[in-house]
């Protein structure tokens, strides 16, 4: 790596990411529990319907299991269990969203994948005080949409397990 | 061009690319020891590596520049700007020179003096490069951008431009982190100070070392530093980049036979074919049973190249290890000439493979500890032969997979660690106070070698004795996710053992079902498969809800993998005694135990993947594979499996700090049945002494002159309760442990049987209390180790030597004869001294061979010996030579003790001059054979001494 790439590295790292920016930005909705969220498009790397998950024995119970994604050992987490909501009615297997993240594939089961819908940022809000605290760990922040709020996940903080369980 | 020189080439550019970045970031942020640490370990492997193959010119522009690094490390040395400037001048002098050895083959002629000097200079800490004159750097900067940016140094600001550049140089010349450019021309001035100015305006005047890199530098720096200053830098460094850039060309040229494929790209691959296999062998499915179908020919054909495609991606994968230790032979041949050492370097398992990107993270590694090994471990060919070895050393490498891992072992009979030395140089570097040391075991001294900047070479070899080495070592096999555990024995050697998780090789395993759910089971810890229920020949028994099962008469401990996993959901347990269940008998290090499961399916060959990170605390998974059906199933760990059922955790916590091999050295893994008689305190007794665990219906119980007795077997067996003043209840079932020699049993009645563990133990003595050999900490408790001789004889008083056996009778003729037992397990002392002392014999113990030696000059006779083989300082084997060699005990037979009777072992202790190899804890065998030595002793005639 020369000097010039690192500094390059160095600099990319510093370019602000978060959904403050008042442009219009892109999500994939989901549905959790009749809930709306929203994650960042370019984060989807996949959407599957339901699949037979493979259970992990003594995994936290955020964990569903692992399924195969086209020879990828993909872990998948239960969205209703890291949100800390009731179980899914057995007869609607969920769906899975697929995520990278550090390089590993992740897949969170959620209830329904609605459309890619572009909100426009001056929408946005930051989360309500009010809010679950365990919720507020997984949420950036918040958009009003006409009938709905759409809560945006913070995906990284998904895959904290055993730290925020606590909470 | 050779091999070797080629891939010294390939790598040596790689790790420079890797240097400058380094120098840099390290220049920034001195503080940074682990950047110190790699840069220091780059520039001590090139230096070696040029050594080796004869390169004069580089080695010793290493040298100096490594000399330096040195005393950054120690802090000697402050990190200035211009002593990174004079290293990364070094540097690049060495790609200089290394760009002609790639064209021509040979090192270009000439000598590197300035150079050299100024380095020493540095390292003597003569500031001879000190930053001083900043005008150079101005006007070059100035005349630069007058040349080639006129539009926004001219047109725009010039004034503006020309302040904040004298700004800017200020700061370069007075602060630490000033720009390389600045540092450069710096050096450039101080070292010929008439061609500075013209050598930084008219670049092709400067020296090539400094020119080349300098420019190249301006450019880099410059382009990070300020977005203006790019062009100026890209057009005045741009003759040096045409250089830069044929230079680039060459490099490929070398490496055109083979190109570098980036590791996530075969990763992919393979997921891409494993996917594949599977579609086609849907396919074939669908047409398996149709004789007629169009599709039949070509898929066959689909079907092979498909098999190919795998094969072959699998084997860009892998590798065998021999590739890593091709450079070796060549290494230590050099070594040995250079030092005049014979050495024999024995590589066994060279094709075991592994992946290859484990197999370059431990090229280094490795080739630093058979450096270690020839240079510190070995001998000279003198000190061999006065040691009483053969005047070749030996340094043997051996790979091998096991459980899931691949284990390098890297052993020498050299000289071994020298704890002293280790000792002291720890207390004289401040690693530890020496009340610290005082309570350390050597063991954990020998763990100091491990940590950074440690060197017990008392000189500086070209070869090692710098303090790289072995934290290098552990920190680059760490990285990998493995261990690496050593233990050393002064005067005999030191063997290094290596342990690297596979994290994607191909292994066979065995599919086993618990809960529904299937597992794989590396089939290399997989002893056995038994089939167990009521109906069988095994079944499971119970020892207070801890499931064993007999097997070929040793009990075996098992567990229940549905409830380790937690599978069973807190059902009820299932009935283990009637169901038919399966049991995978596995094997870790010495430690074996059962797994139970529902069904065993076929053994498969699996791609080891590694689990999610958000899955790798779990221990029991060593990782996760996907099935020829495409589903997915987690492999188990038997480690874990094992550290998880069994006292093993208790060392394994602080493995860093205690090395369980070692620890093996010195005491024996015992296996312990512990239980709970008379109070509350645990209490333990050798499993091995133990013939069955019964619970005797207390009904039944007869008594004969007082003595509680049950029919047993067919035998009246006495009952003797742990405690004398036990209350018997009139009925239930008490838990009893029985003994049997012969046709005769004894059952010691105890309160509770507690459990079986399997521990290293090292009792402290109690001597004073009867029945008690000592008290031991087992898995964390302290508990007491009864004398079961003192039980024994209580039931029968004549149960070592009864009357009417053709026992006595030899007893009888044992009276007074002398043996001497040498253990350093007080434990071991403890248990067999009564043991022999009830048969007849006089017995003296000591804890080692210099104290046995110490009886033997000072004139102690004896009838017999009988030694332990591991012991601390002299082991048995070199205690049997020096007894066969010379004094008056050189013809007694000579008994050796040990756990480990392995063939290799007996003849080993034969061959140093052992009569008679026995079992520990085979009293009779022991009894027996202590009797024949000295019979054929008396025989032969050469006198008892008695």
């Amino acid at each position: 790596m020369s000097v010039r790439a690192a500094v390059r590295k160095e600099a990319q790292k510093d370019t602000p990411s978060s959904v403050s920016d008042v442009e219009t930005r892109e999500y994939v909705t989901l549905t959790i529990a009749g809930q709306w969220f929203g994650i960042p498009v370019l984060t989807v790397q996949d959407v599957l319907g339901p699949r037979d998950v493979a259970r992990v024995p003594l995994a936290d119970p955020v964990i569903a299991g692992s399924i195969n994604l086209r020879g990828r050992i993909v872990t998948v987490i239960d969205m209703r269990k890291r949100l800390a909501l009731p179980p899914r009615p057995d007869n609607k297997p969920g769906m899975n969203v697929v995520v990278e993240h550090g390089g590993n594939l992740y897949s969170l089961l959620i209830d329904a994948v609605g459309e890619v819908m572009e909100v426009p940022g001056d929408k946005y809000e930051k989360n309500p005080a009010t809010i679950d605290p365990l919720w507020r760990d997984f949420s950036e922040g918040i958009y009003r949409l006409k009938n709905q709020l759409l809560i945006v996940l913070n995906v990284e903080k998904l895959f904290e397990v055993g730290e925020t369980r606590s909470n | 061009m050779d091999d070797l020189l080629t891939d010294f080439l390939t790598e040596t550019s790689e790790n420079l690319s890797v240097l400058d970045v380094e120098l840099v970031e390290f220049e920034r942020d001195p503080s940074n020891s682990a950047i110190l640490q790699d840069i220091f370990r780059l520039v001590h492997t090139i230096k070696g590596t040029c050594g080796f193959l004869g390169l004069p010119r580089l080695e010793t522009v290493a040298h100096s520049a490594e000399n330096i690094l040195g005393k950054f490390r120690d802090g000697a040395l402050e990190v200035t700007p211009g002593s990174v400037t004079l290293i990364l001048s070094s540097i690049d002098r060495i790609k200089e020179l290394l760009g002609v050895l790639e064209e021509t083959g040979t090192e270009p002629e000439g000598e590197d003096g300035d150079l050299i000097q100024m380095l020493n200079a540095m390292a003597e800490g003569r500031a001879a490069a000190t930053p001083v004159p900043a005008p150079a750097k101005k006007k070059a900067k100035k005349e630069k951008e007058a040349a080639s940016a006129p539009a926004t140094a001219d047109v725009g600001f010039p004034v503006a431009a020309e302040l904040l550049e004298e700004v800017a140089a200020a700061e370069a010349a007075g602060i630490k982190a000033a720009s390389d450019e600045a540092l450069r021309a710096a050096m450039e001035a101080e070292r010929m100070a008439e061609t500075a100015q013209t050598a930084a305006a008219e670049k092709p005047a400067a020296t090539p070392v400094i020119e080349a890199a300098g420019a190249d530098e301006v450019d880099e720096s410059e382009d990070g530093a300020s977005g203006s200053g790019a062009s100026v830098g890209k057009r005045s460094g741009s003759g040096s980049g045409l250089r830069k850039e044929a230079e680039g060309t060459k490099e490929s040229a070398v490496a055109s036979h083979s190109i570098r494929v980036s590791v996530g790209l075969l990763e992919n691959l393979m997921t891409l074919v494993s996917e594949l296999v599977l579609t086609r062998n849907q396919l074939l499915q669908m047409v398996r049973g149709k004789d007629d179908s169009e599709f039949k020919v070509p898929l066959q054909r689909l079907s092979l190249i498909t098999s190919d495609l795998q094969e072959g991606v699998m084997k860009t994968r892998m590798q065998p290890i021999g590739n890593a230790w091709s450079k070796l032979p060549r290494i230590v041949r050099d070594l040995s000439v250079e030092s005049g050492k014979k050495i024999d370097l024995q590589m066994i398992g060279a094709d075991t493979e592994l992946d290859r990107q484990v197999l370059e993270l431990i090229k280094d590694p490795l080739t630093h500890m058979v450096r270690n090994s020839a240079d510190h471990g070995l001998e000279g060919p003198a000190d061999r032969l006065q040691a009483g070895k053969p005047e070749k050393g030996l340094i043997r490498l051996n790979a091998y997979h096991e459980g899931g891992h691949i284990i390098i072992e890297i052993s020498d009979d050299g000289r071994g660690l020298n704890t002293k030395r280790i000792r002291a140089k720890a207390l004289a570097a401040g690693m530890a106070t020496e009340a610290e040391l005082e309570a350390m075991t050597e063991q954990q001294i020998h763990q100091f070698i491990m940590r950074a900047g440690f060197s017990t070479a008392e000189k500086i070899t070209n070869v090692s004795g710098r303090g790289v080495g072995m934290d290098v070592v552990r920190s680059n096999i760490e990285k990998i996710g493995g261990t690496i555990e050593f233990s050393s024995k002064e005067g005999s050697g030191s063997i290094f053992t290596i342990k690297i998780p596979l994290t994607l090789a191909i292994v066979s395993a065995l599919i086993v079902e618990c809960g529904g759910e299937r597992f794989a089971i590396p089939q290399i810890s997989v002893l056995e498969l038994v089939r167990a229920s009521a109906h069988s020949e095994s079944s499971i028994e119970l020892i207070n809800e801890a499931p064993v099962l007999r097997l070929r008469d040793r009990l075996l401990p098992l567990v229940l993998l549905s409830h380790l996993l937690r599978l069973d959901g807190g059902a009820k347990a299932p009935d283990l005694v009637r169901d038919e269940k399966f049991i995978v008998v596995c094997q870790v290090g010495t430690y074996r135990f059962g797994v139970i499961v529902d069904r065993v399916f076929d053994t498969e060959e699996i791609v080891v993947k590694p689990v999610s990170p958000i899955l790798r605390e779990i221990s029991m998974f060593s990782g996760n594979t996907i099935l020829g059906d495409g589903s997915v199933i987690m492999i188990l760990d038997p480690n874990g499996i094992a550290a998880t059922t069994s006292a093993v955790t208790v060392t394994r916590e602080d493995a860093t700090e205690m090395d369980e091999r070692h620890v093996a050295f010195n005491e024996e893994v015992t296996s312990l049945l512990v239980f709970r008689a008379g109070n509350e305190e645990l209490k333990a007794v050798p499993l091995a002494l133990v013939a069955r665990l019964e619970e005797i219906d207390l009904a039944s119980v007869e008594h004969s002159h007082g003595v509680p007795m049950v029919q047993y077997r067919g035998h009246i067996m006495p009952l003797v309760p742990f405690n004398p003043g036990h209350t018997w209840a009139a009925a239930g079932r008490q838990p009893t442990i029985v003994f049997t020699e012969g046709d005769r049993s004894m059952g010691l009645v105890v309160d509770d049987i507690i459990d079986i563990v399997e521990d290293r133990i090292s009792v402290e003595l109690k001597a004073e209390e009867p029945g008690l050999v000592g008290t031991a900490v087992v898995a964390g408790k302290a508990t007491d180790v009864i004398d079961t001789a003192f039980y024994l004889t209580r039931a029968f008083s004549d149960w070592f030597g009864r009357p009417g056996g053709g026992m006595t009778r030899a007893g009888e003729g044992r009276k007074g004869q002398r043996l001497l037992l040498i253990d350093d397990s007080p434990f071991f002392r403890n248990l067999m001294r009564p043991q022999l002392s009830v048969a007849g014999y006089d017995v003296v113990t000591v804890e080692d061979a210099a104290a046995a030696l110490k009886l033997r000059d000072e004139g102690a006779e004896f009838d017999a010996i009988i030694s332990d083989i591991e012991m601390p300082g002299m082991s048995g084997y070199e205690l049997a030579r020096e007894l066969r060699a010379q004094g008056p005990w050189s013809a007694l037979p000579l008994i050796a003790l040990s756990t480990h009777a392995g063939e290799r072992d007996m003849a080993e202790g034969m061959a140093a001059g052992f009569n008679e190899y026995v079992a520990k804890f085979n009293r009779d065998e022991l009894v027996a054979t202590v009797d024949q030595a000295i019979a054929q002793h008396a025989l032969r005639g050469q006198g008892g001494v008695q």
